[in-house]
């Protein structure tokens, strides 16, 4: 094993001779399973503070499985890669973020805009995740990780009740190791397979589809209002023909992504398959002239854990560690839709945390605590513990159904001038609207003090 | 479906790049879904994998795959589908720029 040894990252299964795996008994101080934004991470922080690392990729190149629909806000990066933003394949800036609520044929939305996200450091950005995935997994390439592609772990090797190792699919592809971190992502396989997950709760767990939508960039800043590489994050709420979830529409560079999040179990007990929902939205006229008119460049489709801080398994096992989406650590509480700058994060923690479990010579649970440790002092847990209530309020009948509808009643009846009759007060308005909609003052008042609770 | 029209789901799945394997990584004992009242899998699979057949079972296919594992999560009979990840270098390819 070379740890510098180069390995492109395209390479296919039938060069395997030339990998490390297969060459039995051979040893790495670390293997990390998946090359998304928290292996790379992970991996990329064993490989500078020199040790052995095996980053392993399923796909023909890192960021092939994966899609998301969303913004990657890479602050987290600026420990990790100086200056990313000068380098990071990034397709637009956000520098506008919406939340819309869809009802009928209505839409009422919270607009906020603001230039100076457009300059470094930045706030949010749009990426295609085979570009950005690739980048990041090059940067742990580059600092000496050995990257070896088309290569699904299949399962754990054990001794005793220590982690030692991964088996893959590779003729022969046994590979041992100090520890092993997964993150193998929102199916995690492996932390299943190491009884780190308690119960594994279909309902924590939503669909994602999308689809990404060709148009010229001068029609997309016309459309969205901005210009240059300015561009535009709109959330959406309701609209989701009953199933729990909600929308988003984000700007590329000549692309438009448009999708939905939907509750599995929903999707499940219902007549209506994600495609039909999209379409749905996308014909709906708050979204319709956003993204009319380009031909599907590509539809995308991926599992999402929403469930937070509750549906967290086990951080931490003998002889490994769990990262990013495969520990669920995707932030979905409402206004904020998050999970790449979680990934990263706790890769780059679990990268640290391996550091000093190999420097010590005790990568047992105990010696790998630090990790947990890390992660609280850190926003991945203490937002995520803060925030534990939010994902069932948003998937939540009030906040999915009775609430879009009620807030574009109130806004319709509000700015709808009905001469000769005179304007209505404000009271009877929402009073009207919560009664339309079903919304009883109690449980109005219950769920806003749980949002404001758990908003802290 | 009624009111779908703008673009076939053959359309829609001829964006998306699959290298298939020869193994197949979804496999279903339909004779437990012939039992199945949910059949969960029919509508939460994005790509439209599982179909149910006039004779109360499910045919499926593991080709167009986009490796979420919503069928496996979503099916509420124990066994009934067994879904791992293709072997490296196949399946789903999304697209970079």
């Amino acid at each position: 094993m070379k740890p510098g040894e180069e390995v492109s990252p395209e390479e296919s299964p039938s060069t395997a001779e030339s990998s490390p795996v297969g060459a039995g008994g051979a040893e790495v101080d670390a293997i990390v399973v998946g090359a998304g934004p928290a292996g790379s991470a992970a991996a990329l922080e064993l490989a500078r503070n020199g040790h052995s690392v095996v980053l392993l990729e399923r796909g023909p190149f890192p960021g092939s499985k994966n899609m998301y629909g969303g913004v990657i806000y890479g602050r987290i990066l600026d420990a990790l890669v100086p200056k990313w933003w000068e380098e990071a394949p990034i397709q637009r800036w956000v520098t506008r973020r919406q939340t819309m609520m869809l009802s009928g044929d209505q839409a009422l939305t919270i607009d906020y805009r603001s230039d100076r996200w457009g300059d470094p450091p930045y706030n949010g950005a749009t990426a295609y995740r085979p570009d950005f995935d690739h980048w990041l997994a090059d940067k742990a390439a580059e600092a000496g990780a050995h990257l070896v592609c088309s290569t699904t772990a299949t399962g754990l090797i054990h001794e005793g009740d220590q982690v030692v190792g991964v088996t893959t699919d590779r003729p022969g592809g046994e590979l041992r190791a100090k520890v092993v971190i997964a993150c193998d992502g929102a199916n995690s396989f492996l932390a299943r397979e190491a009884g780190l997950y308690e119960n594994l709760d279909p309902a924590n767990f939503t669909v994602g589809v999308k689809e990404t939508i060709a148009l010229p960039p001068e029609v997309i800043n016309a459309r969205f209002g901005v210009r240059g590489d300015h561009g535009v994050d709109i959330k959406i709420l309701g609209c989701t023909g009953g199933v729990p979830g909600g929308g988003f529409v984000y700007t590329n560079r000549d692309t438009v992504s448009v999708g939905l999040v939907l509750s599995l179990t929903g999707l499940a007990k219902g007549d209506r398959r994600p495609e039909q929902l999209l379409h749905r939205m996308k014909h709906h006229p708050g979204i319709a002239p956003l993204v009319e008119g380009g031909e599907v460049r590509e539809y995308s489709a991926h599992m999402i854990p929403e469930g937070g801080y509750d549906a967290m398994p086990e951080l931490v096992g003998n002889g490994l560690l769990v990262a990013g989406d495969a520990a669920s650590m995707c932030l979905a509480a409402g206004v904020w839709l998050e999970g790449v700058n979680f990934a990263i994060g706790s890769g780059a923690a679990a990268g640290r945390a391996g550091h000093r479990a190999i420097q010590r010579g005790d990568t047992s649970a105990a010696g790998l605590a630090g990790y947990r440790t890390r992660l609280e002092s850190s926003f991945v847990l203490s937002d995520h513990r803060k925030l534990r209530e939010i994902p069932h309020l948003v998937m939540g009948d009030l906040a999915q159904t009775r609430l879009p509808g009620m807030a574009c009643g109130v806004a319709e009846q509000f700015f709808h001038v009905d001469n000769p009759a005179p304007k209505p007060g404000l009271r009877r308005i929402i009073r009207s609207e919560m009664k339309a909609n079903g919304v009883r003052m109690r449980d109005l008042v219950r769920e806003s003090v749980k949002a404001i609770r758990g908003f802290g | 479906m009624s009111g779908y029209s703008q673009i076939s789901f053959e359309t829609r799945m001829d964006s998306v790049e699959f290298r298939v394997a020869e193994r197949a990584h979804i496999t279903v004992d339909d004779t437990l879904c012939r039992d199945c009242s949910v059949r969960g899998c029919i509508t939460a699979c994005p790509a439209n994998l599982f179909v149910p057949t006039s004779d109360g079972g499910i045919v499926f296919n593991y080709e167009q795959c986009f490796e979420c594992g919503a069928c496996s999560l979503a099916c509420n009979t124990e066994g009934a589908i067994d879904w791992s990840y293709p072997e490296g270098g196949h399946g789903v390819v999304f697209h970079k720029t």
